[in-house]
């Protein structure tokens, strides 16, 4: 790898580190930014010749930091800085700096930095970007490109954000074990979201948009670095490392959704599996079963089968039921049935979805699960009904087009039919 | 005489490698352990998972405690190591137990689970 690949996988690497120790000198999500490029202009420069710091990410705040009192100084608001920012030699101070910088305080600084981004005030779209923009460092026009809109659309989407959150205040106490507690569980939903809107992305867009997956990864084994013990930090990291695997599986060449049955299991990306299966069996010796946790048990025993065939439909079940538990919702009892119809047949999952009509009427899989049952017991004409009330509600064409393959096949088996008949 | 050779690097910044990067850098080395297998000099070679991936059992006067992360002390130093074959991460930790208990003290083990495991060609003719 080249110097220069290196510096750059360094300080992508170092990146939420060090922003959030800026942030927590400058208390300005801009001025920490600003510092931070500031630092990393200097490390491009500097690395290359004097070989790399070691510690990074310590240099860079270092560096960053009294960038930002310069800055600072040239604006006359020296007045505003805390007394101990006084430190203004880069050399032997790095080694200090990195020594009094411990652990517990790099875990809060990267949780506050991560916890203001999902602020409630911010609509999930805003959370994404910038969790992406500040924390991965994406560049706006990388964002933009994630999500299917103009650069400027982007860079209006992200500044208005920085504004809600300037006016919210940033909170930069020391969070208590119940705040901190708090906290976790809103990152863990704003990753979730992040590798949601790369994962549900269709066919054609899915390559623009793999982006976030990776990011959403990344940003859960940070996580999880940070906080080791939390099971349903190592359920997140697994949930998103099994789902991403299959990544390469999920899409025909012409970009068409393949079920997970009929997925070309060599594909799935074994390293990624071995990983998430790891760190599931991980979780479940705290015996302290979360959402996430069900949710990454359930993709475990798809990915432990090698063929679909040896799919523990019986496991899966007793995991939704409790998933149904822990987060009861009539999406999560839609799930449960695709395994109750294989386990116990079509007829028993249609008596579990019918109760569910009134609440996912507007839903596109309730009605593409209830099709698919219906087909099964040979109601073709109720199938077609629901298959076409499913087109209705497609949210793009990849997903209209897959119903479609159904409805072509009820047509084409009544021909055999009527064929059959004339014999 | 054998050697191991045992790999350090920054898990945040090999985490941040690029798909393209990653199999550049395994190429590489693949590459040098190419040479050493030809030479018939190539022992077993592993890539361990993510440090996050690791359990790890410290040594106390009573029960073992089991710790979730990696073995984070500096006052013991890394001594050798096993590549076991168990079904679960349940049955990695009773084979660490059982080790733990029969040389009992201070330090402790940790337990990581293999992203990449090559058992290699040396045998007893080169352990002897």
């Amino acid at each position: 790898m080249s110097d220069l690949a290196w510096i750059e996988a360094a300080l992508i690497a170092a990146r939420p580190q060090a922003i959030g120790a800026l942030l927590r000198y400058f208390r300005n999500l801009d001025a920490a930014e600003e510092a931070f490029q500031n630092a990393c202009l200097r490390a491009l420069k500097s690395w290359p010749g004097n070989g790399p710091p070691r510690d990074p990410a310590a240099w860079l705040i270092l560096v960053g930091r009294n960038s930002g009192i310069d800055e600072m100084r040239r604006r006359g608001r020296l007045t505003e800085l805390p007394d101990e920012a006084t430190l203004s030699d880069t050399g032997d101070a790095e080694a200090a700096l990195a020594d009094r910088l411990d652990g517990e305080h790099y875990r809060d600084d990267i949780l506050r930095l991560l916890f203001i981004c999902c602020h409630p005030d911010l609509p999930p779209a805003q959370q994404i970007a910038l969790a992406l923009r500040i924390v991965s460092g994406l560049t706006v026009a990388q964002i933009a490109r994630a999500f299917l809109v103009g650069d400027s659309a982007m860079e209006q989407r992200i500044t208005r954000a920085k504004a809600r959150i300037a006016k919210a205040g940033i909170p930069f106490g020391a969070p208590d074990a119940v705040e901190r507690a708090e906290r976790l569980a809103a990152v863990a939903a704003m990753i979730y979201l992040v590798f949601n809107e790369g994962y549900s992305a269709g066919g054609e867009t899915a390559a623009m948009r793999a982006p976030l997956c990776d990011e959403a990864i990344r940003l859960a084994r940070l996580l999880l670095r940070m906080f080791p013990a939390e099971p349903e930090i190592m359920g997140l990291t697994a949930l998103l490392l099994l789902q991403a695997a299959r990544a390469a599986a999920r899409y025909d060449a012409d970009g068409g959704v393949i079920l997970l049955e009929d997925q070309d299991r060599t594909r799935w990306d074994q390293g990624m599996i071995r990983e998430g299966l790891a760190l599931i069996d991980k979780a479940m010796r705290h015996r302290a079963p979360g959402p996430y946790q069900v949710q990454a048990a359930i993709a475990a025993l798809h990915a432990r089968a090698t063929r679909p065939e040896e799919t523990d439909w019986a496991q899966i079940d007793l995991l939704y039921a409790t998933l149904e538990r822990l987060q009861p919702s009539p999406v999560v009892t839609l799930n449960r049935a695709v395994a109750t119809a294989k386990l116990r047949g079509a007829a028993a999952a249609l008596d579990m979805i019918e109760p569910l009509a009134p609440a996912l009427a507007g839903y596109f899989h309730f009605h593409g699960v209830k099709g698919g049952l219906l087909l099964q017991l040979g109601r073709n004409e109720e199938a077609r009904i629901a298959f076409n009330q499913a087109i209705a509600l497609a949210g793009s064409a990849r997903e209209a087009a897959h119903i479609r393959l159904h409805l072509d096949r009820i047509t084409e088996g009544s021909k055999t039919v009527i064929k059959r008949s004339e014999i | 005489m054998l050697y191991a050779i045992l790999c350090y690097n920054s898990e945040d910044l090999v985490a941040s490698w690029s798909k393209e990067e990653e199999a550049q850098v395994m190429a590489q080395l693949g590459a040098v352990q190419e040479k050493l297998a030809q030479a018939g000099r190539l022992g077993p070679v592993a890539r361990l998972l993510p440090t996050t991936a690791a359990t790890t059992l410290r040594k106390t006067k009573g029960e073992p405690l089991v710790l979730d992360g990696p073995f984070a002390e500096t006052k013991e130093q890394l001594l050798g190591f096993y590549v076991v074959d168990c079904a679960s991460l349940e049955e990695a930790v009773a084979t660490a137990k059982e080790l733990l208990q029969a040389n009992a003290g201070v330090g402790g083990y940790e337990i990581r689970p293999l992203l990449l495991f090559k058992p290699g060609q040396l045998g007893a003719e080169q352990a002897a």
